[in-house]
């Protein structure tokens, strides 16, 4: 596209200039509906328009997104409670604008690194619905062969860097992919996210330093759920204003159930982390459930509180009304819901007929050499593992 | 100034506090012992608890421990992410409402602060317990306690120390975990003079230990087997009472080969022993470590010497865990009286996996396989 030169062209100019030119670039010529956003609260930085450019089609992108989202994460729990996907899983129903928001402002050669939320980052980046599905039931059909579950989604070819189990260990790591980004010459970003839990983590800190210091291309995303499993951000952070806790790194502040909001912020955040350095952006959002699915989400939150949540700010609801209002008819909502629920049901049913891994996948990747009799502690006679396995595809 | 500001409990290091009978560790292990509430076949569970007992599960006698060690001790504090409410596992259900949130209270997604933060209360001469949410989550705090509370005695020449630091983490497999929600990283520890590790294995063991650790003037880790936390019930002794760290305990008496195992594997070596005693007639003596480090070598070998032959497990990976360090003291102070070389039956060398954990751990099943490897050598 012509966003490499037009990227370069940009650097001479700041702040609003900047994005209200990055604003148009992504706004198709058919530009029909304007929709004033929240403002934008900043740091150190001037704040982007709140006017957003969008059309129908874009519009209607988003609502089948955002719902095929929704309807999986809903799945999810219904075959979390029916024990078919046993252990870990935590859902990301009611962040989906967030995430729609992102990947609308960005590329598929951009990175992405984001915590234990992660199935949505596997459809938003070109993966199936069947695959995850598979992979949450420990499946060999799912993303990652059923060896690393919810916790655990990855895409090397469209540069999802998972999918992390250790709250903040991923916030270095986004520096890191940033950096290898920066020194190969592409004008691509890295998009770090992390929760309201984990910018209390040190390890984030000495990532947002080094990102300082070396200017590189990363956008900091905090998806402030106001919750860190069952500590809300007030009691947990002395200053819960994360976009402003980079200090000398600007920030912005996000309506992160607005999916136009995010989708503005983060081109106006990517052209400037390519011309100048890091920033952090933190969006206002929200989960309906609970942390986990061990977790209820009703101990520490009143229902009263999530239910207010799914009237006043649903993502889903909020680009329903906009289509409506813009002359879009119901009845091709409604088509787009069937399909949408069918395209999953059908997922679920095709993930369930998968089949269990094989024993001797134990030993796979833990070097790069094949494994046998190799594998340090591993004695012959206690375990057999096959040295070439034509099952296993990488 | 230290002797003077930290204050335990008023008790002996060590000792058995009589409640109301005189026990003995030998006794506490006999009189009730843990059962599993679903394999519960003998129907234990249908008669009363003893006098003087109350039938708790392991969440609860730690309830208990925590109840105590707050009530006793003015200057102690339990903190740790999400205690508040009761914890992720509800193991600090009703503190925050009976000490108040000067001494129960949450902190921030952030262990080494925790870690670091506590050793600094305990170097003040208070009680700090703290809590990892879980086992695998440790590590960001493993320099504090490495580089920090384990040097802190040695390196002041006694002029400071953390010993009122207690970290109690939930660990082991606990059949849907995972990567990260089920390590065991003992091993990490032991490795490092200047802390104790302590794992109980049952509601009882769970309480004693516990309150012994937090009165115990050393840092302490304390690994609790999150498996067992609502499926292991037990009588459980009320009041306070303690027991020894650094002693062993005699689970099932047996002649043929010793079984040394720690925390919930403990409970898979007695099933074990007893598939063995019914299938193959082999006799065997489990011996349940309770404290890694330091550990009772003198139990271990003198058992060996009696049986001749050693099985060690446990759930993490073979290459470096501590049941090397029990094998190799074995052989070398048994050499002569072994009838077959020490053997380890352990996890496998790889990272904990999701769904093949089956293979990895140290079932039943191959538990019976290794002692027949040593029986028949």
């Amino acid at each position: 596209m012509a966003l490499p030169a037009a990227i370069s062209g940009l650097k001479a100019k700041d702040g609003l200039q900047l994005g209200m030119s990055v604003a148009r670039l992504f706004a198709s010529a058919a530009s029909q509906i304007k929709v004033e956003v929240m403002p934008y609260k900043v740091h150190r930085i001037e704040a982007p328009s709140n006017i957003v450019g969008t059309n129908v089609p874009e519009l209607m992108s988003f609502y089948k997104l955002m719902y095929k989202l929704r309807r999986m994460e809903i799945a999810a729990d219904m075959m979390y409670k029916a024990k078919f996907i046993r252990g870990f899983c935590h859902l990301y129903d009611g962040q989906e604008a967030v995430l729609t928001g992102i990947e609308a402002a960005i590329t598929l050669e951009d990175s992405i690194i984001t915590s234990y939320r992660d199935h949505c980052q596997h459809i938003t980046r070109g993966g199936s619905v069947m695959e995850l599905m598979a992979e949450l039931m420990g499946k060999s059909e799912g993303s990652t062969r059923g060896l690393g579950g919810s916790m655990h989604i990855y895409n090397r070819k469209t540069n999802f860097y998972g999918g992390n189990g250790i709250v903040g260990a991923q916030i270095p790591l986004g520096a890191g992919i940033a950096l290898a980004h920066k020194y190969r010459g592409e004008p691509n970003v890295c998009i770090t996210m992390y929760g309201d839990g984990a910018a209390n983590q040190g390890q984030k800190y000495e990532a947002l330093n080094m990102a300082g210091l070396w200017n590189l291309p990363v956008i900091f995303v905090c998806e402030n759920n106001h919750y860190g499993m069952g500590t809300a951000e007030w009691r947990a952070a002395k200053s819960p204003n994360f976009y402003t806790r980079g200090d000398y790194i600007p920030g912005i502040k996000v309506d992160g159930m607005d999916v136009l909001a995010v989708k503005h912020a983060v081109a106006f955040a990517k052209a400037y982390a390519l011309a100048n350095g890091p920033i952090i952006m933190e969006m206002d959002t929200y989960r309906y459930h609970g942390h986990s699915m061990s977790d209820p989400g009703s101990t520490y939150r009143t229902r009263d509180e999530i239910n207010a949540m799914r009237t006043e700010r649903d993502p889903i609801e909020r680009v329903k009304k906009l289509l409506l209002s813009n002359g879009v008819e119901a009845g091709e909502l409604k088509r787009v819901d069937k399909d949408v629920k069918k395209e999953v049901d059908d997922a679920v049913e095709a993930a369930k007929a998968g089949t269990i891994p094989p024993d001797s996948w134990l030993w796979k990747n833990m070097y790069v050499a094949p494994l046998g009799g190799e594998m340090r502690g591993v004695l012959p006679g206690q375990y057999h593992a096959p040295d070439f396995d034509p099952e296993y595809k990488s | 100034m230290q002797s003077a500001i930290f204050q335990c409990r008023p008790r002996l290091q060590g000792l058995i506090l009589p409640v109301g009978n005189i026990l003995t560790t030998a006794a506490l292990s006999s009189l009730s012992g843990a059962t599993m509430v679903q394999a519960d076949q003998n129907n234990t569970l249908a008669t009363e608890p003893l006098p003087g007992f109350k039938r708790l599960n392991l969440c609860n006698a730690v309830n208990d421990a925590l109840v105590t060690a707050l009530d006793t001790n003015y200057r102690a504090y339990v903190f740790g992410e999400d205690v508040s409410f009761g914890g992720v596992f509800r193991c600090t259900v009703g503190l925050l409402e009976r000490f108040g949130k000067e001494r129960v209270f949450n902190t921030p997604l952030s262990e080494q602060g925790i870690v670091g933060f506590g050793i600094g209360l305990a170097a003040m001469g208070h009680t700090a317990v703290a809590e990892i949410q879980f086992a695998d989550y440790i590590f960001p705090a493993f320099d504090q306690f490495v580089n920090e509370a384990a040097k802190y005695r040695y390196r002041s020449g006694g002029s400071f120390h953390c010993g009122g630091l207690t970290v109690r983490a939930p660990y082991g497999a606990v059949g849907h975990g995972g990567h990260y929600h089920s390590q065991s990283p003992e091993a990490f520890f032991t490795h490092v003079p200047g802390i104790k590790v302590v794992m109980p294995s049952s509601p009882a063991e769970a309480k004693g230990l516990l309150l012994a650790s937090i009165c115990d003037p050393n840092p302490v880790v304390f690994f609790e087997p999150k498996m067992l936390y609502r499926t292991a019930v037990e009588d459980v002794p009320e009041g306070d009472y303690m027991l020894p760290l650094g002693v062993a305990r005699l689970v099932v008496e047996g002649n043929d080969v010793t079984l040394v195992g720690w925390g919930q594997q403990v409970l898979v070596l007695q099933q074990a022993a007893a598939q063995l005693k019914k299938a193959d007639g082999i006799s065997c003596e489990v011996v349940d470590l309770r404290t890694l480090s330091p550990w009772d070598s003198e139990m271990v070998c003198a058992s060996v010497s009696k049986t001749g032959r050693l099985v060690v497990a446990h759930e993490a990976p073979l290459t470096g865990g501590f049941g090397a360090e029990v094998a190799a003291t074995v052989a070398e102070r048994c050499f002569t009286r072994l009838e077959s070389p020490p053997v380890r039956c352990c996890g496998a060398d790889t990272p904990f996996p999701l769904i093949l954990e089956p293979v990895y751990l140290p079932g039943v099943a191959r538990v019976m396989e290794a002692v027949r490897g040593v029986v028949n050598y």
